[in-house]
């Protein structure tokens, strides 16, 4: 058995990730999403949001770092899929907001397939919903 | 006015071909702050087995989003991209993406409902080689929110 073997029930240590609006502009031109509800408060509070939010998918990507970063592993996520529940407000701050991810292990199957059920919060509230991610154990 | 219920089903023409950047898959892993070897290091992802880096996990939104504008500029279909939020997303993996693939998207309307005064579509985009090789199936969920607020 390798030295990252997960076992069903395991709870798995909090992983926190600072978010910031640079990181918001900077993800904003690497993945296309050009709405400017992620970067101008002028916008988001335009169509009632509380400010500047972080891309959904911002939020998810960190979710596929906080899981490789348990496994040890880029490349070993097979399935990775969430529900977004609330939005991340990212203040005009140096310090912006932080996410932080936690997780159990659901189930390993017996061809070493790992789910692991995530939680992201931030500022207390969950963020994410039906947060699954399947890897193959190595 | 809800979304026609009809259009469940509908598979949209292939996109041409997204040729994978090298730079783009780093310049995507530097905006998560994932600085993983695999993600950025030619050398790290050959001995790890691979032609080229791999991209992270999420990198295939990148296709799927663009892909998506057939379906929610169709003017049959008539969304109201204004008021379109972002339910749910999935990735489910044949394999990963490393640099130099080149990928087709073909994008599908799984389904549509209506509840409570929004619609739900469901949007599939398939991922694969020009050649037919699967690669990713991406999963996006859309709320089309109502009028009565």
């Amino acid at each position: 058995m390798s030295e990252m073997a997960f076992a069903k029930g395991q709870q798995l240590p909090v992983q926190t990730f600072r978010v910031t609006r640079a990181d918001l502009v900077r993800y904003a031109g690497a993945s296309g999403d050009l709405n400017p509800i992620h970067w101008s408060e002028r916008t988001a509070v335009g169509v009632g949001l509380p400010g500047v939010i972080a891309h959904g998918m911002y939020t998810m990507a960190l979710a596929g770092r906080a899981v490789t970063g348990w496994v040890g592993s880029a490349d070993a996520v097979l399935d990775i899929g969430v529900r977004f529940t609330r939005p991340v407000p990212v203040p005009d701050t140096d310090e912006g907001t932080e996410v932080a991810f936690t997780a159990v292990i659901k189930s390993v199957s017996e061809d070493d397939l790992v789910t692991f059920d995530l939680t992201a919060t931030c500022a207390g509230e969950k963020v994410l919903a039906q947060a699954r991610v399947v890897v193959k154990q190595i | 006015m809800p979304l026609d219920q009809s259009f469940t089903g509908r598979t949209y023409p292939p996109t041409e071909p997204y040729q994978v950047g090298r730079e783009k898959i780093r310049e995507f892993a530097t905006a998560i702050g994932a600085d993983d070897a695999l993600y950025h290091d030619v050398q790290a992802a050959q001995k790890a087995g691979y032609r080229d880096v791999v991209a992270p996990p999420t990198f295939p939104i990148i296709l799927s989003f663009a892909a998506m504008e057939q379906i929610v500029t169709d003017p049959e279909l008539g969304m109201d991209y204004t008021r379109v939020v972002h339910g749910d997303q999935r990735f489910s993996y044949r394999r990963p993406i490393v640099a130099g693939d080149e990928l087709v998207v073909v994008s599908s309307i799984d389904d549509i409902t209506h509840r409570g005064g929004h619609d739900f579509l469901t949007t599939r985009a398939e991922l694969a080689t020009p050649a037919g090789e699967p690669v990713v199936t991406v999963v996006c969920k859309l709320v089309v929110r109502g009028h009565g607020e």
